[in-house]
């Protein structure tokens, strides 16, 4: 993943603060914290000059498109589909006592968090997340059950 | 709706909760395995093949090469079935029967001594399941389920909920690494992982049941006496505990003594049952169906209706002295496996081999007959590492005969 310095490259770097922010590298910061898109950025967005590196950030951003509420990335190249995260994870836990909850199979995957799909992890139904939502907590279930840190939040 | 679920063979754990989808015999989507099982479940290739010299010939001439071979031959050794199913293994041992062979598995390099010593009731047991259900502090030594057992700690042996473990492993489990090494698993264990120097599993034993005992825990290696008392402290309030025994701790020991003594010392003073981490698929059920057949796990030479043992049966031994001249190797490749010094002379014996997957062994054999995947092509009941049978059926259907289907052909033609 990338870190708001590489962002901060891309941006005009002119601290016009038209995105409301009090320079670019504050910008930065606040689209890794996924609080603002590359769009509200007026001068990346609507300046020709600046095409190619709005093309990218949003590209960037797009890429955990749907993890994007909570920040949650699979690392697949990494996970071997070992399941603790799954077993461990306490909406799955809640949803599937008796299925993924005991270590089995899913009962239902429906209301699952996360599922092994050919041996790879697989994040679904985020609102379901306990990193999400109005009274969401920081959950590291996911993480410090995975032996090779293949989930990660950003 | 119930739901049709497969076996995975791809591991001594034989997960029985695989959901696979699959078209015209092709394996497409498999749900719930591990990458390792989902390697193995879409394996599979299609046509047959049979070669005398690397050269293809017909199903009915390498089955009657191989029939000439293990006919000719004074003292044939049959070895390998680690990976097949019981039916097969029953058959192997008619087969070495009928033809005086020198029989033996993997196991005799590795695990056999444990599960020997298990089915002579040196050890208190039990199955994965009650690990689920129960087991309060499980013990991994020189064990690295995480790599070799992928599923071992999500569906028995740490996090899954069990009849009498219903708040989570957080607050009812406590989960002990001990290697030589900070593994996978030594790293989910984190603070209780004690690593011990190569070779030092025996001093570490001792001085575990020291502090079991009381007494100050010393080694050589001058390990924390502290933090060995605060482990034993762990081990004695355990109400239901587990060791997995892997391949570190039992290459480490010269005699499974020490283990045993450590075992009883635990149930001295608390509930500790053994589990041995078997790789592969039917290890044990090779070892559990020799035992059951002549009362030995492995090494073993049958010959006028009588069955001999002992190490110089076992195929480092038998191959070291030159005792046998021809081989039969099934589901197993000991050209790569093996010490070179070793293998070697298999090259200069005519070698049959049956496997699935072309392997080094299969390149260098005389007579080579590419069969099923046992468990994803081809069905039938196998032994999980806890001694629990578990039977299964193929997954897709294939023209390869399966290696059950080729040891009754060769018997027949014998
Ligand atoms: S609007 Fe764009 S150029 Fe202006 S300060 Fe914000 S990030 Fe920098
Ligand atoms: S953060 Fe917690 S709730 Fe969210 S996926 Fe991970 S374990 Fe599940
Ligand atoms: S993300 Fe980690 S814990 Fe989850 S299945 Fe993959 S390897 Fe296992
Ligand atoms: S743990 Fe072993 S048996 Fe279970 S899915 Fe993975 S390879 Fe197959």
């Amino acid at each position: 993943m990338t870190n708001a310095m590489e962002l901060y490259q891309m941006l005009p770097k002119t601290n016009c603060k038209k995105c409301g922010k009090t320079s670019c590298m504050a910008f930065a910061v606040a689209l890794m914290a996924r609080e603002l898109t590359a769009e509200d950025c007026p001068p990346l967005k609507e300046e020709s000059k600046y095409k190619e590196s709005y093309e990218k950030i949003s590209g960037l951003f797009k890429q955990s498109e749907g993890a994007t509420e909570t920040g949650l990335i699979v690392h697949e190249d990494l996970c071997f589909g070992c399941g603790n995260c799954v077993v461990a994870c306490p909406p799955n836990v809640a949803n599937d006592p008796y299925g993924v909850g005991s270590g089995n199979a899913p009962t239902n995957v429906n209301k699952l968090v996360l599922v092994i799909e050919d041996g790879i992890v697989k994040a679904q139904n985020l609102g379901e997340c306990r990193r999400f939502g109005k009274n969401k907590i920081l959950c590291n279930g996911c993480i410090v059950t995975c032996p090779v840190e293949a989930i990660e939040f950003v | 709706m119930e739901k049709n679920y497969y076996v995975c063979t791809g591991c001594g754990m034989l997960c029985d909760d695989i959901e696979v989808e699959s078209e015209k015999n092709i394996v497409n989507k498999v749900y719930t395995a591990c990458r390792v099982g989902v390697a193995h479940m879409k394996e599979g290739k299609e046509s047959a093949a049979f070669r005398i010299d690397n050269k293809p010939v017909d199903e009915a001439t390498a089955i009657s090469e191989a029939a000439a071979i293990l006919k000719n031959a004074k003292n044939p050794l049959i070895f390998g079935l680690g990976t097949s199913t019981n039916e097969t293994q029953k058959l192997a041992i008619e087969l070495a029967k009928k033809a005086s062979a020198t029989l033996d598995d993997t196991s005799s390099f590795c695990l056999g001594r444990v599960v020997e010593a298990l089915l002579h009731n040196r050890f208190k047991v039990c199955t994965l399941d009650d690990v689920r259900n129960k087991a309060d502090v499980t013990i991994f030594w020189g064990a690295d389920p995480s790599d070799s057992h992928p599923r071992h700690l999500s569906k028995h042996s740490y996090f899954p909920r069990g009849t009498e473990k219903q708040r989570g492993w957080e607050e009812e489990r406590t989960a002990i690494a001990i290697d030589v090494r900070k593994s996978h698993t030594a790293k989910i264990c984190g603070n209780h992982f004690f690593q011990i120097p190569p070779g030092g599993d025996a001093e570490f034993i001792d001085a575990l049941i020291a502090a079991l005992a009381g007494k100050l825990p010393k080694t050589s290696y001058n390990f924390p006496p502290k933090r060995i008392l605060e482990l034993a402290n762990i081990l004695k309030g355990a109400k239901f505990g587990v060791v997995f025994v892997g391949l570190g701790l039992i290459y480490s020991l010269e005699n499974i003594e020490p283990l045993v003594r450590l075992m009883d010392a635990l149930n001295g003073k608390a509930n500790f049952h053994l589990i041995p981490m078997v790789g592969h698929y039917n290890m044990r059920g090779f070892n559990e169906t020799l035992f059951e057949e002549t009362g030995y796990v492995n090494s073993v030479k049958f010959e006028d209706g009588t069955v001999k043992h002992g190490p110089e049966y076992s195929i480092v031994e038998s191959l070291k002295a030159k005792t046998v001249d021809a081989a039969l190797i099934i589901g197993s490749d000991p050209l790569s496996s093996l010490p070179r010094s070793v293998s070697k002379n298999l090259l200069e014996i005519p070698v049959i081999s049956m496997d699935p997957c072309e392997t080094l062994t299969s390149r260098n054999a005389k007579v080579y007959i590419n069969t099923a995947i046992s468990g994803v092509e081809s069905g039938g009941s196998a032994t999980r590492m806890d001694g629990v049978k578990v039977n299964f059926k193929p997954v897709v259907e294939t023209t390869r005969l399966s290696d059950e289907a080729v040891l009754k052909k060769i018997m027949e033609a014998l």
